[in-house]
């Protein structure tokens, strides 16, 4: 499969490049539970991928396929041209990979700013004494470590919480600062688990401009679980949808929202 | 102090103020802007080289002598430096409110036929681009932020940066020409124009000029030893006559610095921060500061509470007279002392009004409750009362006399007349030139010898000789029975209740008078949470029972104290309800700086006054109302009307009637 020889201009001129994330026949079980059955599909340089399917269709799983935390038992995951063995999560992250949850997983006690500075650690280099001391290497890496930080602060325009403690903000200012912490890490393949979960409409429009933004500005790579359709269909270049582990449809939104099997997977299909 | 008392000689305009104050003190900083976590700054040098450069990228893009460069955008180093650098080309800068939707900017836009447009943001250039679509003439579009502006059509469009690396590199060519428009600038050339908002009708465009703008700044300047050592935040509108004075006059002629805050939400940790000592805020942000102390007070452990009652007490009584330099016994002189060490102090401190040596607060009434309290911290608020037209200031208060409910004594240089009316005419070196492209109501507002009618009724007080404004002339009326009817001096009491955020009083030629309010959600959410009431909506926390008792005995409160007027006790509110619904610029309903505007309000309420006045208790009602990007929705309710009592003469009338 060689996907480098279909680049792509989309509409609204992204330039989409080749495949980055390439998986293979994944097969994932849990003892006797399939999770995800031989699927197969692509990302590429880019663009917004997302995966959607009903509750329990193994979106999550796939996800966490891809983020390296689950190993297959069977298929490849290839990424930037490399078969992915089984990685630690510091690996990952060096890999260029960030992710968001579907359950916050900030670190509550401390402010916006530091829960950020935490995407930074994986490019701090700076040994544990000069940091203890915050002296000579480590003060220069903190200040231009914390100047990132704050670019990132400026874009998703959280600038008047930045030193507000994380447990004290509403949950659609948490989501944002997750996004920040996983763009902190400057990843090239960022994976957002159900972003809008639980929001309201006008969390929801804020969150989908500043994906597109995230896209559009730095160009990253972004792959997607979402529920909310309308918000899949808009915000995605394609989609990949999911149904009891298997694959049930793969291509732009308009392909996808024409496919009957996934229309029969959303609205239920009558058993005799 | 020495630059403020140096001859005028060619310090002709804004400009040439500039070139001063680079070669006086080009070291000194300018301008400073909160970004990335920390206070960026430029010094005059600086400041000066960025602005030429963006003046000699603004000649390359054809900008020509009286041309008009709207401004739209948030309180920005660039975007005053962007009206110096239009006024160096010999065009004219009209800021613009950036909170005002798209059919708003449309009007001035065309009205002004501006062919550059300077906007803050992205949002800001789809308003304009949306605009651009029915009005002719916007040529160029440039843009401060340039996030999320890659894709756009860059045929007449530029980034600010850009224009400035171009004009930079356009230096050899295009110096001369700069050069030759800068000394063309003379003292009657147009400073800048701004469009007053305007509680009736279109805006106007006031022409400003070099001599109205550098006159007044160095005036007032005078007036309270302003010097090149201040530091002063700009936070107010652009488009508001006021921040231009302060941030662009003044600063200029005194050469001190402009700091910019990050942005709206950051504005009272910026504030903090910075610790102005030259501050100007509208009485709603002393009020909203006020209400938050009283909510964390009141959050506070009983020590805390203990103490800040009990110096409060000291601070009410002797605070203000300390102010004013005024003899106050050694007992209170000590506890005010200890007072100001532990409380006062950090109060200040948190509030960012540490280093206040002048401060100012205009444009409403503010009430008496809060105008002492500020004082008897030991900080120097004072009122001043001005308007567009005069260049802000008309008069103002000196050190050492101040009181809440007069706005001082005529600035130095102006005159100040009251006609046979009542109403309050003026003439200054600050007095505009025209209303741009509208000589009608230029002529009906300034007359040949340069008077200028305010619109306002007052009166100079016996013996202090300082001025009372009433209310706006125009809504000064007569009840039915003849007696006078002033809605603003009964909607300003009301608004002195923390719960009440905005009133419209109505009764013009009618037998009594009604009111509609608008609940302060800060101050009435807080007290709801602290009684467990739930509510989803404002709406629901408007209309909620207890909410409507709480303001009703409010109301009754004021009926008792306008009653003491034998003047105004017809002016007493016999009938109130509650309004779903904020009033809000967006809806028309009150002007950018917030002022009511009577007429909307009759008009797109006019159920609501209808069921103000025919005994009904209940009305049903749908609002349109306009969302921050322009979209139009609408809100249904059902109010409530209740009755309050009324008093001395007003109630026996009453009686009668039944």
């Amino acid at each position: 499969m060689n996907s480098m020889t279909d680049e792509y201009v989309t509409e609204d001129g992204r330039r989409i490049g080749g495949t980055v994330m390439d998986l293979r026949n994944i097969t994932l079980r849990f003892g006797g539970v399939v999770a995800i059955k031989d699927i197969s599909f692509d990302i590429r340089q880019g663009e917004i991928r997302a995966i959607i399917g009903p509750n329990g269709a193994g979106k999550s799983s796939m996800l966490n396929v891809i983020s390296g935390f689950y190993v297959p038992q069977e298929g490849e995951v290839w990424f930037k041209g490399y078969r992915r063995g089984p990685m630690k999560p510091y690996q990952v992250a060096r890999l260029g990979i960030a992710r968001t949850f579907q359950n916050i997983a900030l670190f509550d006690g401390m402010s916006v700013l530091d829960n950020i500075m935490t995407g930074r650690l994986n490019r701090m280099k700076s040994g544990f004494l000069s940091q203890a001391m915050w002296w000579g290497r480590a003060e220069r890496e903190e200040i231009e470590h914390r100047e990132a930080v704050e670019k990132i602060i400026d874009f998703l325009e959280i600038q008047n919480i930045r030193k507000t403690p994380v447990g004290r903000l509403p949950y659609g200012l948490k989501k944002r600062v997750e996004l920040a912490r996983a763009l902190a890490a400057e990843p090239q393949l960022l994976l957002l688990d159900e972003p809008m979960a639980g929001m309201n409409v006008e969390e929801k429009e804020d969150m989908s401009r500043f994906i597109l933004d995230v896209n559009d500005e730095f160009g990253t790579t972004i792959c997607l679980i979402e529920h909310d359709m309308g918000v899949v269909m808009d915000l995605s270049d394609r989609v990949v949808v999911m149904d009891y582990g298997r694959k049930i449809g793969d291509g732009t939104p308009d392909e996808v929202r024409n496919n009957q099997d996934v229309i029969d997977a959303y609205l239920g299909v009558a058993h005799d | 102090m020495t630059e403020s008392q140096a001859p005028a000689g060619e310090l002709r305009s804004i400009p040439a103020l500039l070139a001063r104050n680079v070669a006086r003190f080009g070291h000194r900083p300018a301008y400073r802007e909160k970004e990335y976590g920390i206070w960026q700054s430029w010094t005059w040098s600086e400041a000066a080289d960025e602005i030429r450069a963006l003046a000699l990228g603004l000649l390359g893009l054809g900008l020509r002598p009286g041309d008009h460069v709207a401004i739209i955008g948030r309180n920005r180093p660039a975007h005053y430096w962007g009206m110096v650098a239009a006024q160096m080309c010999g065009a004219v800068p009209v800021p613009l409110y950036q909170d005002a939707v798209a059919e708003e900017m449309a009007y001035v836009l065309g009205h002004c036929r501006a062919r550059f447009v300077i906007c803050g943001d992205q949002e800001q250039v789809d308003k304009v681009l949306e605009v651009a679509r029915t009005v002719e003439g916007i040529e160029q579009i440039l843009y401060t932020d340039k996030r999320g502006m890659r894709k756009y059509d860059h045929s007449r469009m530029n980034a600010l940066a850009d224009v400035q690396a171009e004009g930079r590199a356009a230096k050899q060519r295009l110096q001369g020409e700069l050069d030759a428009r800068i000394a063309a600038l003379d003292y009657d050339a147009t400073c800048v124009m701004l469009y007053t908002s305007g509680t009736t009708g279109k805006p106007k465009g006031v022409v400003l000029s070099n001599r109205n703008i550098i006159e007044t700044a160095k005036n007032s300047a005078d007036f309270d030893r302003l010097d090149r050592r201040e530091e002063i935040v700009a936070y107010l509108p652009m488009a508001w006559v006021g921040d231009f004075i302060f941030s662009m006059g003044q600063a200029m002629w005194c050469g001190f610095t402009v700091n910019c805050p990050e942005g709206a939400h950051t504005m009272m940790t910026d504030l903090r921060e910075i610790g102005p000592t030259y501050f100007f805020a509208p009485p709603r942000v002393f009020e909203g500061q006020l209400t938050s102390v009283m909510i964390r007070m009141e959050d506070a452990g009983r020590l805390k509470r203990a103490m800040f009652e009990r110096f409060m007490k000291v601070a009410r009584r002797v605070g203000p007279q300390l102010l004013d330099g005024q003899r106050v016994g050694i007992g209170d002189r000590i506890a005010y002392g200890l007072g100001n060490l532990l409380v006062f102090g950090p109060l200040k401190n948190t509030l960012g009004y540490s280093r206040i040596r002048v401060g100012y607060t205009a444009g409403e009434a503010i009430g008496p409750e809060i105008f002492d309290f500020y004082r008897s911290l030991g900080i120097n608020l004072k009122q001043l009362y001005g308007q567009t037209e005069a260049s802000v200031f008309i008069t103002q208060q000196p050190d050492g006399q101040v009181r809440s409910d007069t706005v001082g004594v005529p600035s130095p240089g102006v005159e100040v007349r009251i006609a046979d009316s009542g109403e309050v005419f003026y003439r200054s070196p600050g007095t505009f030139v025209e209303y741009f492209d509208n000589p009608d109501s230029t002529a009906s507002t300034k007359d040949a010898q340069g008077w200028v009618a305010t619109g306002d009724a007052g009166f100079f007080e016996e013996g202090s000789g300082h001025l009372r404004i009433i209310d706006r002339a125009k809504d000064v009326g007569k009840m039915a029975d003849g007696s006078m009817f002033a809605p603003k001096y009964v909607e300003n009491k009301l608004k002195f209740y923390p719960a009440i955020l905005e009133a419209v009083v109505i009764g013009n030629g009618r037998d009594f008078c009604t009111a509609m309010l608008n609940i302060d959600l800060t101050a009435v959410g807080n007290w709801a949470e602290r009684n467990n009431i739930a509510y989803a909506s404002y709406q629901e926390l408007a209309g909620h029972p207890q909410v409507y008792a709480t303001l009703r005995e409010h109301v009754e409160a004021v009926n008792r104290s306008v009653a003491d007027d034998p003047m105004l006790s017809g002016c007493q509110i016999h009938r109130f309800l509650i309004l779903h619904k904020e009033l809000d610029p967006d809806d028309g309903e009150m002007t950018r700086t917030r002022k009511v505007r009577r007429a909307v309000i009759n008009e797109k309420f006019h159920d609501l006054v209808d069921a103000l006045y025919d005994g009904s208790t209940e009305v049903r009602t749908e609002t349109e109302v306009t969302y921050e990007d322009g979209r139009k929705g609408s809100i249904k309710a059902v109010l409530r009307i209740e009755d309050v009592p009324v008093f001395g003469q007003a109630s026996a009338r009453k009686v009668a009637a039944e």
